[in-house]
């Protein structure tokens, strides 16, 4: 049915580095729905670390680099609720002032969207015929839930995977702690905030926990690691594209 | 005599951090008011978008500051009002001192004033030998142990019921008792006493009207309407931004601070006041003094980026939801203001680079907005005060914070243009990493300014090839087939 729709990909720089598994598992769930893929070979990040410790002269450059690199595609899906909100609401705003890049900044952030959001709502499908043998609970990033208000999406996706079960942890829709350079730079209060977080994990009584964001599954997965829990961290994609790890 | 102590978050925050007592009540206040707030804005009979509503509202008053002022000072002084227009906090304490002085006033009794913990009034009444009392019972608790407030509307939110005993049974010589009811007793019999023997009022105000030519006062305890109706003088501070143009627009503005601030549908008083008592009254002040305080408002409100910020109506629910203010308590802000609101607005007052932690140290989560009862959007703000951390602004005289990091991101711009430099970038990273990963293969300990990570948490190291290289590859064997 999806014989002529295709998409590029976006991959968030964090997928790229270091968790290319995920970004073959987001291809993985549109081969599953015979959607064609397309990565330019170009593209690297969105911009978004300089733009959150105030570069914003240096952000604009990605910003800039990521439009010519995407100028042309119909739609491009990003695994990431951050680098979306950063298309989507941070570079109108960092290109503002400038006639020529504002409104191909705008346009582009009308074709930008994160996976879970086109999957529920461009394609209107929730059910990817995935299968997962556990008990998954679901942490809201920040940007994804607040930027740009995709909240049920990744629900209704999880909800549909075979054989898993899905718990809710309580105040997923609280900040993990991460924060990206905040992280590093303020680490006391950053981890006294992820404590908080792992502690609801772990009530939850999951064996995985999932999200649209690898900077905060990142953050979940260092201090699970650190503790020694055998609680696993997966990007949506990775139980969509439905691997059982 | 200004308590400025933003240059010690990071300690500060760190103490809060290892401090049981004050984690075990702020996790408590979030609970309480941070997810009763949001059902609140929710169960409006007008939906959570009278907050956009209210944006609006304060925003066009802001815009019209000086109409606005200038007709409520018009029917204050009217009715027998003076009215001050202090440029900073120096003239503005020194107006109340001097009024207190022509009074020969001994006693003060003050009802809950951020602006007043702003300008350092109490500092410099002592100092004057001049008592402050102040009436909150919050604020009376940290008044009796010599601290400071560390919430907007919950000030003694980091006291124990059995720390409250021992202070009030060690100064106000009763015996020892955690029973709040007791306590309360204790602290309104003395108060009772201080309002009855003061020379003077001292209030805040929430949000004037000029419509009607009123400041107004809100409490739950009903402290604030006995401080300015009680003593012969009344002298109420405002912040030049805090007036609406019509009475109507109270109605919205009150219903949301309530929600906000305590989650109730209205404050338990309300009272305006246009100034001394009237032939007829039977109570009020014999004098009336309104002190209207810029102390860098007009700088703000000269901004356009950062003029939002003056729709605040202080109440506080933005600390209710942060999740670092959850876990660092008020007192590391170093100012009057903590919580979002102390993050953007006290840069702004004190200095950029002075408050620089309080800019950098916020997660950027956006909780805070959704929580502003007047849609206030905070993380916005903080990105532009990291932007001027950043780069540097001579309107803010703010400078340039870290010339290393500028250049680092400079490095950094030019990679992420060219995708061959960001391969080599990633495959230098994850040369680097191999000496750092164990043999779980994960990382436990990076150096340098990462070093902040691996303090709690292991990281997993760059992947061998990234995706874009293995992506490619696979193209590349796809079209041979
Ligand atoms: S910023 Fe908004 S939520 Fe915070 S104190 Fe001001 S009005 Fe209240």
């Amino acid at each position: 049915m999806n014989n002529n729709r295709k998409v590029t990909l976006f991959i968030q720089c964090i997928i790229d580095g270091i968790y290319p598994e995920v970004g073959f598992a987001v291809v993985r769930v549109f081969e599953k729905l015979g959607i064609g893929v397309e990565c330019p070979a170009e593209q690297t990040c969105c911009g978004q670390p300089a733009f959150n410790s105030g570069y914003r002269k240096d952000a604009k450059q990605a910003a800039e680099h990521f439009i010519n690199v995407f100028g042309d595609a119909e739609t491009i899906v990003c695994p990431s609720g951050s680098c979306v909100n950063m298309v989507r609401n941070h570079y109108p705003e960092l290109l503002k002032d400038d006639r020529k890049w504002l409104p191909r900044a705008l346009e582009t952030a009308k074709r930008t969207f994160e996976l879970s959001e086109y999957l529920v709502d461009v394609l209107g499908i929730d059910d990817l015929g995935a299968s997962y043998g556990g008990r998954i609970t679901y942490h809201d990033s920040c940007h994804l839930m607040r930027g740009i208000g995709v909240k049920e999406q990744p629900r209704k996706l999880i909800k549909k995977i075979r054989n898993a079960e899905f718990v809710e942890m309580y105040d997923s829709d609280r900040c993990c702690g991460f924060g990206g350079a905040f992280s590093v730079k303020y680490p006391e209060i950053s981890t006294a905030i992820l404590e908080d977080k792992i502690k609801n994990i772990i009530s939850s009584n999951a064996d995985v926990v999932t999200g649209c964001d690898m900077g905060c599954l990142m953050n979940i997965q260092g201090i699970l690691s650190r503790k020694r829990l055998s609680i696993k961290t997966l990007h949506i994609a990775q139980l969509l594209a439905g691997e059982s790890i | 005599m200004i308590r400025i102590n933003t240059e010690n978050y990071r300690d500060e925050a760190i103490k809060g951090i290892n401090d049981p007592v004050l984690q075990k009540a702020l996790a408590d206040l979030q609970v309480r008011f941070g997810r009763g707030t949001a059902e609140a804005y929710r169960n409006l009979p007008e939906g959570p978008g009278l907050r956009r509503k209210a944006h609006e509202i304060r925003m066009k008053a802001v815009e019209n500051l000086d109409i606005l002022l200038e007709r409520l000072s018009e029917k204050i002084r009217a009715r027998g009002g003076h009215v001050f227009f202090a440029e900073d906090a120096d003239a503005a304490v020194k107006y109340c001192l001097e009024t207190a002085r022509k009074h020969n006033v001994r006693l003060a009794v003050k009802g809950k004033s951020m602006t007043t913990e702003e300008i350092g009034l109490n500092n410099a009444f002592a100092a004057a030998g001049i008592e402050i009392a102040e009436t909150d019972l919050g604020e009376y608790i940290i008044q009796l142990a010599g601290e400071h407030p560390s919430h907007i509307i919950a000030p003694a939110i980091h006291k124990t019921r059995s720390e409250i005993g021992l202070l009030f049974s060690e100064k106000l010589k009763i015996p020892f008792t955690t029973d709040p009811e007791t306590l309360t007793r204790a602290a309104r019999k003395a108060l009772r006493e201080k309002f009855l023997s003061a020379g003077m009022g001292i209030s805040g105000c929430n949000i004037a009207c000029a419509e009607t030519g009123h400041i107004t006062v809100v409490s739950n305890e009903g402290n604030i309407r006995m401080s300015t109706t009680l003593p012969k003088v009344h002298v109420a501070f405002m912040g030049m931004e805090r007036i609406t143009a019509r009475l109507s627009d109270h109605d919205i503005l009150f219903r949301l601070l309530s929600r906000g601030a305590a989650v109730q549908k209205m404050a338990g008083y309300v009272s305006y006041i246009g100034g001394p008592r009237q032939a007829g009254h039977a109570d009020g002040p014999d004098e009336f003094h309104l002190v209207i305080i810029d102390n860098g408002r007009t700088k703000i409100l000269a901004d356009e980026e950062f003029r939002e910020m003056l729709c605040c109506i202080r109440c506080g629910a933005c600390l209710n939801v942060c999740p670092v203010y959850g876990k660092i308590g008020g007192h590391a802000y170093g100012y009057a203001y903590s919580g979002p609101v102390g993050a953007v607005v006290t840069p702004l007052l004190v200095g950029i680079n002075r408050a620089k932690d309080l800019c950098l140290g916020e997660t950027l989560c956006g909780a805070c907005k959704d929580a502003c009862p007047v849609d206030i959007d905070l993380p916005r703000m903080l990105l532009l005060l990291r932007s001027k951390l950043a780069d540097g602004d001579s309107k803010w005289n703010a400078g340039r914070e870290n010339t290393g990091e500028k250049m680092l991101y400079g490095i950094w711009s030019e990679i992420v243009q060219r995708r061959w430099a960001y391969d080599a970038m990633l495959g230098l990273s994850r040369e680097g990493s191999r000496l750092f990963t164990g043999k779980d293969g994960m990382i436990s300990s990076l150096p340098f300014f990462l070093q902040g990570w691996t303090e709690s948490r292991d990281m997993k190291p760059p992947a061998r090839k990234s995706f874009m290289r293995q992506w490619k590859k696979l193209e590349k064997q796809r079209r041979v087939k």
